[in-house]
């Protein structure tokens, strides 16, 4: 098998997966307990919150466990966006944020707040001008993801952070599940963070939100009044460390897997620019481990399968998107044609891919697309 | 940058007459066993100044970081070691002050001569030195009478001596030089605070703390472990007498009437912390109170709790307000520790409505019915006394490959 969807998820690392079942295993007891058994479980809980926050890069960092990605991002624009309603109703994201950012904002609207959604150009990038010329007294929030899911292109946050800090009052959040352990944090400038386990060899169904100290949320969960009342519900200990140790892996082995996610992306760079039937979407500035391309002649589904049947797994554009028959509005904010949206497939690589996958990649795609063509 | 010795200025010491030596000879010893962990250094001790020797240079940050919270320090400042040549000292001149200085830096040099034979007088070197860093560091701005950086040159017959940072200390009186007082530590804000005080003025501390199971949980216990050792972290090293305390605390309740039982409360808490005083040949007892804060602190009361013994109870807290309070819990880093919510002894026991005008008469007519000297007896010689050191955790995790 040849896995190459690992912007949709990542294989768990073993590590993790044994300390989530140890902590179950051995501290199953409920943090919120006062006896013993259950303060155990509490200052498991501290000293993986300390942990993700020191790695999340946020100086002064707290950090909210949550479900994951999404709930992260909801949490980070609800809860900011109530907050600090009395102070302005203008909000700033961009044109290809994952759903769960779009989607809240779509929902603010109708609540009467006022986005401005920014605009990218060929390479999925947003201008900074764009960005300054948006910002005005009463913006109370802006959301910029770091690396996009479909493309890999990643956006100027350090630049992006000083205007907004500088122009406005506004709280700065960013999407960042797809750049955590593919690059060098640089989130020193941001408010919000969101992070998704999952998408680093961790597991599912946890995620955290960090929050730079003494910003408050409008909670999005009420109940027991659990993580200092932000988000309520039993605090997921093994969840949490295995997350921390996620987190500390992916860190460690960023710089490493870094150059090998150059050298990979670089071999099916050349591979795909040599073919005629493919034509390469991500911009040369993406993040190496995300490479989109297109075979205008078919569709990606096509070649999804096609592929598929030799055991190889690459995706339509977007795992969220790629059941619902629509068609990317990544590609689509980039100003990519209809045709080559509708054959655009993404490949993505994980933290430990290795160069002879990838060559047998290129002897798979050799072997199975070209006789495809024929006839269409 | 390569730091050799650790010049070290006296506070309070250098006003001190014929006692001086002793103050000094103790600061010494604070000093070396500050830093027991570390490998070991020569002191050289004068009249004004210390001088410490690394052997080890490369520990020369984790040494400073040991002095900022030691008292009896006023200042100290690193120091690089340099051979004689005057293109050498030049070279060391510019690698210090450009660790300290930054733009628009106003600057100095002060050059002095041990060795009177080195062939340039104290002009010449301030001005071949002064030129030099100059010109190579580039922002600089000659001041004389009050330069940000002082780049001091000791020329000396074996080496010559740069350096261009002072550092404050934390002041006060080496820990020992006061000799001797037991702290009554809760767990709360306040006595943390007051043992904190009390070390600054050169009093050795050994801390008491009563402990009730199962009215107070391990943890509450392990708090006070906590902030033993963050006291420790100014003296080295923190004696705490852990003092078992449920069954007076059951037999209180169950005799003294309950508007009375927290004055006889801490009626017993101070017969046993003077039974320890005696035992530890210590020569006072201090406590975290402060006028007005709670029933027991009125004057009254202090009158009536006082009452069982002769020893000073010291309170250094006792004219403070509680913001001024927090603010040194913070600033010593025992706030965070002091918050934990965990019951103590003092909290889970408090009547609804204590007695704030208690009268002496009365407590000790009630408590006159049972035979207390031996409970007392009893409790001291159960205690259980644990040696702290900096940098305890009650929260560690044993299991790290968890993380």
């Amino acid at each position: 098998m040849i896995y190459l969807d690992n912007s949709a998820t990542t294989k768990p690392h073993p590590e993790v997966v044994s300390s989530y079942i140890k902590v179950n295993d051995q501290f199953y007891g409920n943090p919120s307990s006062i006896h013993r058994f259950g303060e155990k479980a509490a200052s498991l809980f501290q000293k993986a919150k300390q942990q993700c926050s020191e790695l999340s890069g946020l100086p002064e960092g707290n950090v909210i466990f949550t479900s994951g990605g999404t709930e992260s991002n909801n949490l980070a624009i609800k809860g900011s966006v109530y907050k600090l309603a009395d102070r302005g109703k203008h909000l700033i994201t961009t044109v290809i944020e994952h759903p769960s950012v779009l989607e809240v904002f779509k929902e603010l609207e109708t609540e009467g707040f006022d986005v401005t959604y920014l605009p990218v150009d060929r390479a999925g990038v947003i201008s900074l001008d764009d960005l300054k010329q948006a910002l005005r007294k009463d913006t109370i929030f802006v959301s910029i993801m770091y690396v996009n899911n479909e493309i890999g292109s990643i956006q100027p946050i350090r630049e992006a952070g000083k205007l907004i800090k500088v122009h406005s009052n506004a709280r700065f959040h960013s999407d960042a599940v797809q750049a955590f352990g593919k690059m060098a944090p640089e989130f020193e400038i941001l408010d919000l963070l969101t992070l998704s386990a999952h998408k680093f060899n961790g597991l599912k169904g946890s995620g955290l939100l960090a929050v730079k100290k003494g910003l408050e949320l409008v909670p999005e969960i009420a109940g027991g009044g659990q993580q200092e009342g932000v988000r309520s519900g039993t605090v997921n200990t093994a969840g949490a460390v295995a997350l921390a140790k996620a987190m500390r892996l992916a860190s460690e082995q960023q710089e490493k897997s870094y150059h090998t996610l150059q050298t990979c992306n670089r071999m099916l760079r050349t591979f795909f620019e040599g073919r005629d039937e493919v034509k390469v979407i991500s911009s040369k500035s993406a993040a190496p481990h995300i490479l989109s391309v297109t075979v205008p002649k078919l569709t990606g589904e096509v070649v999804v399968h096609a592929l598929d049947q030799k055991d190889v797994f690459i995706t339509t554009s977007s795992a969220c998107s790629s059941k619902l028959n629509k068609k990317s509005h990544v590609l689509s904010a980039c100003g990519i044609n209809d045709r080559d949206i509708r054959g655009a497939v993404r490949i993505s690589l994980g933290s430990d891919q290795t160069v002879a996958e990838i060559k047998e990649f290129i002897k798979i795609w050799q072997d199975v697309i070209p006789p495809l063509l024929k006839g269409v | 940058m390569q730091i050799d010795r650790i010049l070290i200025r006296y506070g309070e010491i250098s006003t001190k007459g014929r006692n001086r030596n002793k103050f000094i000879k103790r600061l010494q010893q604070n000093i070396s066993d500050a830093c027991s962990d570390l490998s070991p250094f020569r002191i050289e001790s004068g009249r004004d100044r210390m001088h410490l020797e690394l052997n080890h240079p490369e520990e020369a940050q984790q040494v400073m970081e040991r002095l900022e919270l030691i008292f009896g320090i006023q200042s100290f400042s690193p120091v690089v070691k340099s051979g004689r040549e005057l293109e050498e000292v030049k070279q060391h001149a510019v690698q210090l002050v450009q660790s300290v200085a930054s733009e628009g830096t106003l600057f100095k040099v002060r050059a002095r001569r041990a060795d009177k034979n080195y062939p340039l007088d104290t002009n010449e070197l301030n001005y071949e030195i002064g030129s030099h860093v100059l010109r190579q560091v580039p922002g600089l701005k000659v001041e004389m009478k009050k330069p940000e950086v002082e780049l001091t040159v000791e020329v000396r017959s074996e080496a010559v001596y740069l350096s261009a940072q002072t550092i404050q200390g934390a002041g006060g009186m080496p820990i020992g030089s006061g000799n001797k007082a037991v702290l009554m530590l809760s767990g709360g804000l306040d006595s943390p605070v007051a043992g904190y005080q009390m070390m600054k003025r050169g009093v050795e501390l050994e801390a008491v703390h009563f402990f009730s199971p199962p009215f107070t949980s391990e943890k509450s216990k392990e708090k006070v472990m906590q902030l033993a050792s963050e006291l420790a972290g100014f003296s080295g090293s923190v004696k705490l007498h852990i003092v078992p305390f449920t069954k007076i605390q059951q037999t209180i309740h169950q005799q003294v009437p309950e508007n009375y039982t927290m004055t006889s409360t801490r009626r017993l808490m101070l017969r046993i912390a003077d039974e320890i005083k005696k035992k530890t040949g210590s020569k006072a007892i201090v406590t975290g109170e402060s006028l007005g804060q709670v029933a027991s602190q009125t004057l009254e009361s202090m009158e009536a709790i006082n009452a069982v013994t002769n020893t000073p109870v010291l309170r250094p807290l006792i004219a403070s307000d509680k913001t001024d309070i927090i603010e040194i819990a913070k600033k010593i880093g025992t706030f965070e520790t002091s918050i934990l919510p965990y019951e103590d002894c003092c909290t889970i026991f408090t009547p609804a409505a204590p007695k704030t005008r208690p009268k002496t008469e009365k407590v000790a007519f009630y408590e006159s019915f049972i035979d207390f000297d031996e409970m007392i007896r009893q409790s001291v010689e159960e205690i259980e006394t644990i040696i702290l050191k900096p940098g305890y955790k009650p929260d560690d995790v044993e299991d790290t490959d968890l993380f």
